[in-house]
């Protein structure tokens, strides 16, 4: 009970926080709607070929997941620099004096960016309806809740080494550097069905390949597909482990 | 009120490939006693901020014993937190935020309920009087203003017990001023305040008593009356009138501190810039015979002053270092 009252007061506080200064929800998907407006088309024919797809709306069924997910993964990955500015401002300090809940500390604030990121998936999937994609609603709420886990997990760690290592000029390079082998081995922005069997090998061993290949699944409809629950599992097994682990990392922080 | 007993914290610091221990408080006991305003100070580095931070329950001491306000520190730090308010020395409000926001959010973080909060932020910004800013950002404050918000957000769920870290740093002499009536509120509301600073002027007059920290360890603890008197006797500045020539100077100071050593009524010389500092017994008898050897010597005095020791003589004696160079 105590965990959900004090979840609950961080996460208002930090939802008012992102009400105050809203630019950012925006800011953060200013890329992604960039490359479905402007990439997706020049991309579309290029992928209608080699993956055998019929129509416009396959494409973008392929297309549009990976987006989403890439804005779950950078967008959780990069959540630890406002961290840092509240450290900075003694704001996590004052926190860890009160009797508040460490676990109620990280989760209020990653339950938040995983709101924002279904947020930021709705209003890129509404953008996307024009371009002829169409997907079940069961499904896309699943899809939703594969997001919503990624983006808990990647925020998660995020905090984490935010707390570890409070400096900016440390975590983005980190963060990118994490982010990009992520990002290129889980097929974000093109099937791994296209690429050569050494490549695949390597990305099965990316889990992330796998969140990709079942939100993918679950926008083309096939909801009985391994690549969904095998998704899910794994990403709820990961996001545990992240969310307790930096959990701790807010109990311990030292100095 | 705070028992502390050889409380002990060292760190591992990473120089290059080598990791050096620092044994940043080694063996620290205290007796604050209950309605005091408790004074901890020390050199920059001496272990005070590290000794506050354990006694709140951010850091975890590695040996020792400490009681807050009835509770085990190492036993119980969750009900520690219940007891006690810390204020950092860097401030705790965020700029987006209005000082009541950040009020009734503090006081949730603590279990009040929602309406319980919103009562005690509008008493806490009516006691430090911040009830006129109360709805504009925390950004617009002065920095006087801002502080006074850090203290009420420390004290929002009525503490036992108050720990402030250099409260006054910062500031300008009136919201200095104005933050030790605001403390003195506090003690009279039966509280007790630890604070840390390096402002002797500050220790003297607020504190009922202090203790100094060293190198990781107590050197003193006392009534600041007391502990000035501990240093017995008195002092007498002179400082010489000014030569023509710097070598003249020199010459003209060289040889007042031998004559001034010879003169058995000083216990101690020490020579500085602007003159010399004379530890002696009593400044009215030895004023004259200070005066007529000088006089015999040729040397011209400018000023000889007469002062009681102050805290900078205790903590000098204390440390081998005067507070102000450190």
């Amino acid at each position: 009970m105590k965990l959900l009252r004090d979840t609950w007061l961080i996460f208002q506080r930090q939802t008012l926080l992102l009400v105050r200064q809203p630019v950012w929800v925006f800011v953060g998907i200013f890329q992604p709607v960039m490359y479905l407006l402007l990439f997706a088309p020049l991309l579309a024919p290029a992928l209608e070929g080699p993956l055998g797809l019929e129509t416009r709306a396959e494409v973008y069924r392929v297309f549009v997941p990976g987006l989403l997910v890439l804005i779950a993964i950078f967008g959780g990955l990069f959540q630890g620099f406002g961290l840092i500015a509240e450290l900075r401002a003694g704001v996590i300090e004052r926190s860890r004096v009160t009797p508040v809940s460490r676990l109620a500390l990280l989760l209020g604030r990653s339950l938040r960016d995983a709101v924002v990121l279904i947020v930021q998936a709705v209003i890129i999937t509404l953008l996307a309806l024009p371009f002829g994609l169409a997907v079940g609603l069961g499904d896309l709420l699943l899809a939703y809740l594969m997001l919503a886990l990624i983006a808990l997990m990647t925020s998660s760690v995020s905090y984490g080494v935010a707390l570890k290592l409070p400096s900016e000029n440390a975590l983005a390079p980190l963060m990118n550097t994490v982010a990009q082998p992520v990002f290129l081995l889980s097929g974000i922005l093109l099937p791994l069905a296209l690429a050569p069997a050494w490549l695949q090998t390597i990305a099965a061993f990316n889990p992330f390949s796998w969140a990709v290949e079942g939100t993918r699944a679950l926008f083309s409809g096939n909801l009985g597909d391994d690549s969904v629950w095998k998704g899910l599992v794994i990403m709820a097994v990961l996001t545990a482990l992240a969310v307790l682990w930096a959990a701790r990392a807010f109990t311990r922080t030292v100095r | 009120m705070i028992e502390t007993e050889a409380l002990r914290k060292t760190f591992e610091v990473r120089q290059g490939r080598t990791v050096k221990t620092v044994d940043a408080v080694r063996g620290v006991d205290l007796h604050v006693r209950e309605g005091e305003i408790f004074g901890f100070l020390g050199p920059n580095g001496a272990g005070k901020t590290t000794t506050l931070r354990m006694l709140a329950t951010l850091i975890t001491p590695d040996a020792g014993r400490a009681t807050i306000a009835g509770a085990d520190l190492l036993r119980e730090p969750g009900e520690v937190r219940r007891r006690i308010g810390y204020v950092a020395q860097g401030g705790s409000t965020w700029d987006e935020v209005t000082a009541r926001e950040e009020l009734v959010l503090q006081a949730r973080m603590y279990g009040h309920s929602k309406a319980d909060a919103h009562a005690r932020a509008a008493a806490a910004l009516a006691a430090f009087d911040l009830t006129d800013y109360a709805d504009r950002k925390c950004k617009t404050y002065s920095g006087g203003q801002r502080r006074r918000v850090d203290i009420a957000l420390g004290v929002i769920h009525s503490p036992k017990a108050l720990f402030l870290d250099e409260p006054t740093t910062g500031l300008d002499p009136q919201s200095r001023a104005r933050m030790w009536d605001e403390i003195r509120r506090l003690r009279s509301e039966g509280m007790t305040i630890f604070i840390t600073t390096h402002y002797l002027d500050e220790a003297d007059a607020l504190c009922d008593r202090i203790a100094i920290i060293d190198h990781g360890e107590i050197v003193a603890e006392g009534t600041p009356k007391a502990l000035k008197r501990e240093i017995s006797g008195e002092i007498v500045s002179v400082t010489l009138g000014s030569a023509a020539e710097l070598e003249e100077a020199a010459d003209q100071l060289r040889t007042a501190t031998e004559v001034l050593q010879a003169e058995p009524s000083v216990r101690k010389l020490e020579t500085h810039d602007e003159g010399i500092r004379l530890f002696v017994e009593s400044g009215a008898s030895a004023i004259p015979h200070i005066a007529k050897a000088l006089d015999h010597a040729g040397i011209t005095i400018d000023s000889i002053e007469l002062h009681r020791p102050s805290l900078d003589d205790v903590f000098l004696a204390k440390t081998g270092r005067s507070l102000r160079e450190s």
